[in-house]
């Protein structure tokens, strides 16, 4: 293919050979590297869950496959549903795990909402919250990130985050993340199954996964996987269309929260055409061309991509050992 | 009011103090980009907004929140000085 030749075709997968593709490697992964005898899947409602869970089923019949559904207070409230239909459609056997005393306990609610309100005094018990990070579009200011809230009156405030309070936040939402992997493996040791992760390459490459929480599995089966294909591998799966057509969401703010009103920054689609562009060596026009984006935006999404690269660098790291110390 | 080669050093002493890879033998120009260099990402650049506003007593607006003040050593520092000095607030 010519490099001015890109279009959204060009991520378009042999669906069907893909999918016995990856269905023989997890296999070999699963039983012969990992020797376990199964997997689970925490299942969020999404479509990244929601294939992996098909693939899985498909890789290993779906009685040697559990889904992991854990809600806890503050998810959408269609979260549990659209897992539940996800699990029916894959056939694989469901545990429901309600994780709110466990963050309460941690002190995950209390923690963000005093961080919270070192920037927003007035946010109190019933707003609800969330955190953005303004888009990259047609704007040359830095991304600045900010909490968005909402009174139970529906009044909505905003300021901009301290680098303090974002961390805070972040730390104890983090624990919801890590609470659920946590409850994944408990299932895993009792089954002797292995737990399958559910990054995309948007999410793997990029960094938007919580270390240790999300980013924690024994095999990451769709980790290669540009979100677009995840979307087409699921049409091909027959992965419920109400699952495929919801915009998707973080579910780990009280706020409806895009992935990309907090960390991407532009709409997936036209994202994966800049990764797969940055990561083939194409030029900016090409991306430009193939996504409708400006070339002065797609030179900042190019940017922005090799700037989160570099904060992945740490939360891929596995533990390093001081061998020659 | 600070003299700009004062706010210089004190810049270039809290990139040192905070960002470990400007602490780690990487020389820093003036006119540099400390995040195509890597020094700071967008938490880095909350940090420098609040270092700025606590040790100069100044309120950075959101459209203030520009390359063309903050990605550099130099741009502070025009920054800096036009903010304390009560000129131009630099661009936006």
């Amino acid at each position: 293919m010519a490099p001015a030749e890109l279009s959204p075709d060009t991520l378009r997968l042999d669906a069907e050979r893909t999918v016995e593709e990856i269905s023989e490697r997890i296999r070999e992964v699963v039983y012969k590297d990992l020797r376990r005898r199964g997997a689970v899947i925490g299942l969020s409602g999404g479509v990244d869950s929601s294939l992996v869970a098909h693939l899985c089923a498909h890789a290993f019949g779906p009685e040697r496959v559990l889904g992991v559904l854990m809600p806890e207070g503050e998810s959408a409230p269609d979260t549990l549903d659209l897992s539940q239909v996800a699990a029916e459609a894959a056939g694989v056997e469901t545990v429901v795990e309600d994780i709110t005393h466990l963050l309460e306990a941690a002190g995950c609610y209390e923690r963000r909402d005093a961080a919270i309100r070192t920037v927003m005094p007035e946010y109190a018990e019933g707003w609800k919250a969330k955190i953005v990070l303004p888009s990259l579009l047609g704007n040359a200011r830095y991304s600045l990130f900010t909490v968005v809230a909402e009174s139970p009156e529906g009044e909505r405030r905003e300021a901009r985050l301290t680098a303090t309070a974002y961390r805070e936040v972040v730390a104890a939402t983090n624990f919801k993340q890590r609470v659920r992997k946590m409850l994944e493996y408990h299932h895993a040791d009792r089954l002797d199954y292995a737990v399958v992760g559910t990054p995309n390459r948007l999410e793997y490459d990029q960094g938007f996964f919580v270390k240790n929480g999300d980013g924690s599995a024994d095999v990451k089966p769709i980790a290669h996987l540009y979100k677009t294909q995840v979307y087409q591998l699921s049409e091909h799966m027959g992965v419920p269309a109400v699952i495929r057509e919801r915009p998707p969401t973080t579910d780990t703010y009280a706020l409806e929260q895009s992935q990309e009103e907090f960390y991407f920054s532009v709409p997936f689609d036209k994202l994966d055409l800049c990764l797969y562009a940055l990561n083939e060596g194409l030029p900016v026009e090409a991306a430009a061309a193939a996504t409708g984006l400006d070339t002065e935006v797609v030179e900042r999404v190019f940017e922005d991509i090799e700037r989160k690269r570099r904060a992945a660098e740490y939360l891929l790291a596995p533990p390093i050992l001081l061998t020659n110390a | 009011m600070p003299s700009a080669d004062a706010i210089e050093e004190e810049v270039r002493q809290f990139l040192r103090d905070n960002f470990p890879l400007s602490a780690d033998g990487v020389t820093l120009d003036r006119e540099d980009s400390l995040i195509e260099v890597g020094v700071i990402d967008s938490t880095g650049v909350l940090e420098l907004i609040g270092f700025i506003e606590e040790r100069y007593e100044v309120e950075i607006a959101d459209e203030e929140v520009l390359p063309e003040n903050l990605d550099s050593i130099a741009n502070i520092t025009r920054f800096v000085g036009a903010k304390v000095g009560g000129g131009s607030n630099g661009a936006g």
